[in-house]
């Protein structure tokens, strides 16, 4: 299984996230006052700065916006992982979302912008949390 | 240019020469590169009433420790932190405050030991967690490098741009480097493999660090300082070399927003600041130093600056002429780069040493008669949060 860093937890913007997480949520947030989507979380709206947000829980569908393959790596963490992606996903919901693409046998050839992926909770060697990532459907 | 402002101008310059140095501290690097930038301008120590430090040198306490460590009492400090740009910010705000009467000699300085410390910047993994932005960053693993190929892969989706076209900045970027000791000194003290010229074939059969970006468009990791003194006018005239005018300048960041387009950068936002302030259009420019930690960092901040339209960076860096040699009218990081010269982490002091050679008639890679620089920092991660830098210079 794969050992991706945890996150570091309390922290006040993140923790209902990743409380979400563990319960196989992806959460993210609106605004109550201008229907601005919020991500990632935060106490107020990054629009028009009300602390009125409502966390909502997204389908986990999206495109893949952009995407790279990390073949080096210095982080200890990521070195058993051989050449793995990261990709930014833009959710179904209209919030763009730092995450991998897992699931493809070649991530150098395999991966393609605009392709549709669905969120799934990826369980860790280690730490409390598993690790949202996304999968081709 | 009649309504031009000549208010403050880059009167001394110094750029450490060696870029793998175990003999001297980041700090002994920023003391000694003052002094010699001082004498440059034919200055004194005791002329300096404004310091801008990025906390650079490893000094600790920012321009308060700096000051402590020169023997300084400046009465404007500016400890401004955007990443490698802010020595772009740094220049634009001693020009606002020498304009405002807050001071009439400014320095800034900058000294690193990235590579005697052997720092992975660009390979190292995210940042840590425990912050708004780390918890949810720090699982993926996004090295520096991916954070810039995401923009790579992204401009070549929406508009066609190759691989073979952003290698023609490395190609450039070499070329010049080959002219500078310095920076040919600097190949062979960190070990490149092969250090001459390069063609777009070299770049392409590379090594992939983070798709699609090869090991050819990858900045170095150098240790490395300098400094630039910047005086009021009224000083300028008295300096021993002939000043380079700040025009103008601008400031923006940029960060992920959702929805957002990764292809362009903060730079779309601080170069027509900077143009308008200096009453130049980009049509206008000789140089231009931009910040080529990458090659796609310099193919976006090209667009931006208004050098070409969003989405023909590709074409123009391959087919217009960016080598001094070349007959194409802009020219671009004629110093080496951090591509093939420096990149001690934060290189942008070193956009405003090269365009101030330039203006003075000084660069190993020199065009006849530069009238007019731009030098334009990208600070932070270009496919995520990032600052933009622009600096209008002229030549006196």
């Amino acid at each position: 299984m794969p050992n991706r860093p945890q996150p570091a937890l309390p922290e006040h913007d993140t923790d209902a996230f990743w409380e979400g997480v563990q319960k196989n949520e992806l959460r993210y947030q609106t605004c109550n006052e201008c229907k601005e989507v919020v991500f990632t979380p935060r106490a107020h709206c990054t629009k028009c700065g009300s602390g009125k947000l409502t966390t909502k829980v997204s389908k986990g569908t999206g495109t893949v916006y952009t995407y790279s393959v990390v073949r080096q790596s210095r982080h200890p963490n990521f070195a058993d992982l051989g050449a793995y992606s990261v990709a930014y996903v833009d959710l179904d919901e209209g919030f763009r979302m730092l995450s991998s693409i897992v699931g493809v046998n070649d991530p150098t050839t395999e991966i393609k912008i605009g392709m549709p992926v669905k969120v799934e909770f990826e369980k860790q060697d280690t730490g409390d949390y598993p690790i949202p990532v996304f999968r081709p459907v | 240019m009649a309504n031009q402002r000549r208010d403050a101008a880059i009167v001394g310059i110094y750029e450490w020469p060696k870029r793998v140095d175990a003999s001297v501290s980041a700090m002994q690097m920023k003391a000694a590169s003052i002094r010699a930038a001082l004498d440059d301008a034919g200055l004194k120590w005791g002329d300096v009433d404004a310091i801008y430090d990025a906390g650079d040198g490893d000094g600790g306490g920012g321009g308060l420790g700096l000051a402590a460590y020169l023997g300084l009492k400046p009465t404007v400090i500016d400890t401004s932190q955007v990443g490698g740009s802010s020595y772009e910010f740094h220049a634009a705000h001693a020009l606002r405050d020498i304009a405002a009467g807050k001071a009439k000699v400014a320095v800034l300085s900058y000294g690193s030991k990235s590579a005697t410390r052997r720092v992975p910047i660009g390979t190292g993994g995210g940042a840590g967690g425990g912050t708004w932005s780390g918890n949810m960053e720090a699982p993926y693993g996004t090295t520096l490098i991916a954070n810039y190929a995401m923009v790579a892969n992204r401009h070549m989706h929406d508009y066609g741009t190759t691989s073979e076209q952003l290698a023609a900045i490395s190609v450039a970027t070499r070329h010049h480097a080959m002219r500078n000791p310095e920076a040919v000194q600097a190949m062979k003290d960190l070990q490149f493999v092969g250090v001459n010229e390069i063609t777009v074939d070299d770049v392409m059969s590379s090594r992939v660090i983070a798709d699609p970006l090869h090991l050819l468009e990858c900045c170095m990791v150098s240790d490395g300082g300098g400094a630039v003194i910047i005086a009021s006018g009224d000083v300028a005239r008295n300096t021993k070399k002939k000043p380079v005018w700040i025009l103008g300048s601008g400031e923006a960041t940029k960060y992920r927003e959702n929805g957002g387009d990764i292809t362009t950068s903060a730079g779309a936002q601080s170069a027509p600041i900077a143009f308008g302030e200096a009453q130049v259009s980009p049509g206008e420019i000789d140089i231009a130093m931009i910040y080529d930690s990458f090659t796609i960092t310099v193919a976006v901040c090209l667009e931006d600056l208004g050098f070409c339209k969003k989405g023909e960076a590709g074409a123009f860096v391959s087919t217009s002429g960016i080598a001094f040699d070349e007959p194409g009218k802009l020219t671009l990081n004629t110093d080496g780069g951090g591509l093939s010269s420096n990149h001690p982490g934060m290189r942008g002091i070193f956009l405003l040493l090269e365009a101030a050679r330039q203006l003075r008639g000084e660069s190993t890679s020199q065009v006849p008669g530069a009238k007019l620089a731009v030098s334009h920092g990208n600070g932070g991660l270009l496919g995520g949060t990032h600052t933009g830098g622009t600096v209008i210079l002229a030549a006196d």
